[in-house]
């Protein structure tokens, strides 16, 4: 299982990187904002992806939207890990196909309930 | 108009006078009476002219900058909203970065006593194993050593979940450089606009405010994101906590 980890801050990319292996999934990469991340996700292999919200360049939103209308990737599983936490966010990130929300601060638990629970309805 | 005009007209006006004044000496030794008055009434008109047009530019002057000034409420507004927020994001920020310091004393707090723990253990069972590699142990000894090394492997396993879960809490807790370090990015875009706002005023001064570029507006929308939530700040329509975002996605059939 290949997942990319999209977040401006490498401080949170390496926390959730680690959290992940703790998890079980060692093949990770990383990218710092959508417009880096999205041509990698292009490129194929990966199977989920987590991404912030916030982000300069290309948003969280923005990389979810492009995704989703891909046709090569459009069923990739989506995590947001994010800081953002206005319920109209949360509602549109949930209209353009997300698969699971964080709020930030978050804890291991957390990752770990919500990566499950979005592999368990895909049927993985 | 530029000083370069001002000292232009200046000169002019100073060259009318002196033609003026020398036709005014010229009827006086002449003793032509009735072109005296006339000549003596031009330059009083001279002055007069001056004077006016000098003190409806200082009016004109004064005029705009007052009205430029109220134009600028920007700085008003920033000086009643902005900077008190921006307060309070930077007492989020201290509060936020004691938190972390204290989840990271906490968790090495705890992980401390079990290393010096683990260090005292093999210690004793590294003596006693040197010893028993020569042949020098004891019967007695070699009893105590496997006691020594029960309660070691029982402590290891007893201690070592609890040291993975202490140094995922200091993983964790990192997670402030990425929050701290988005509000802090707003703070700093307020203090350019604020810094844009003051070299505006202080242009008004010199220069017509057309001269000056606006200041750049902080966009905060749902797309480009609202950063961490502030306490004080942030109003109701935030989500208070993981549980709220469960029940919002469950609530759209998630």
């Amino acid at each position: 299982m290949k997942i990319l980890v999209v977040d401006d801050f490498s401080t949170m990319r390496r926390i959730i990187k680690n959290l992940l292996r703790d998890l079980g999934f060692n093949n990770t990469a990383e990218a710092d904002d959508g417009k880096t991340g999205l041509p990698m996700l292009q490129s194929g292999g990966y199977d989920f992806l987590v991404t912030d919200w916030n982000m300069p360049g290309m948003t969280g939103i923005d990389l979810l939207r492009a995704v989703r209308s891909d046709d090569k990737i459009k069923d990739l599983p989506v995590l947001m890990v994010t800081a953002e936490s206005k319920r109209d966010q949360i509602v549109l990130a949930a209209q353009e196909g997300v698969n699971g929300y964080i709020v930030k601060p978050f804890t291991a638990a957390t990752l770990k309930e919500k990566i499950d629970k979005i592999f368990e309805r895909l049927g993985k | 108009m530029t000083l370069e005009a001002r000292e232009d007209s200046e000169e002019q006006f100073k060259q009318d006078l002196l033609v003026s004044a020398r036709e005014l000496v010229k009827c006086i030794e002449e003793g032509d009476e009735n072109s005296l008055s006339s000549r003596l009434e031009e330059l009083v008109k001279y002055r007069d002219t001056e004077l006016y047009s000098e003190l409806g530019k200082l009016t004109r002057e004064l005029h705009d900058s007052l009205n430029n000034f109220q134009l600028d409420s920007k700085v008003a507004s920033m000086a009643e909203q902005d900077i008190p927020d921006a307060k309070a994001r930077l007492q989020h920020v201290i509060q936020m970065t004691e938190d972390a310091a204290n989840k990271t004393m906490n968790a090495v707090e705890a992980v401390m006593p079990v290393s010096e723990k683990l260090q005292q253990l093999s210690k004793k069972i590294n003596k006693k194993w040197k010893r028993f590699r020569s042949s020098e142990l004891s019967v007695e000894e070699f009893r105590e050593m496997s006691r020594d090394l029960d309660d070691f492997l029982a402590f290891t396993e007893e201690n070592s979940k609890s040291i993975h879960s202490h140094f995922t809490e200091i993983m964790l807790a990192q997670d402030f450089q990425d929050l701290t370090g988005q509000i802090i990015k707003r703070v700093i875009e307020l203090v350019q606009e604020v810094e844009d706002s003051l070299v505006r005023l202080i242009k008004l001064g010199g220069r017509p405010v057309s001269d000056i570029s606006k200041p750049t507006k902080i966009t905060d929308s749902d797309e480009r994101g609202h950063g961490p939530q502030v306490p004080e700040i942030d109003n109701g329509d935030r989500v208070g906590s993981q549980d709220d975002v469960d029940d919002l996605l469950s609530s759209l059939g998630f």
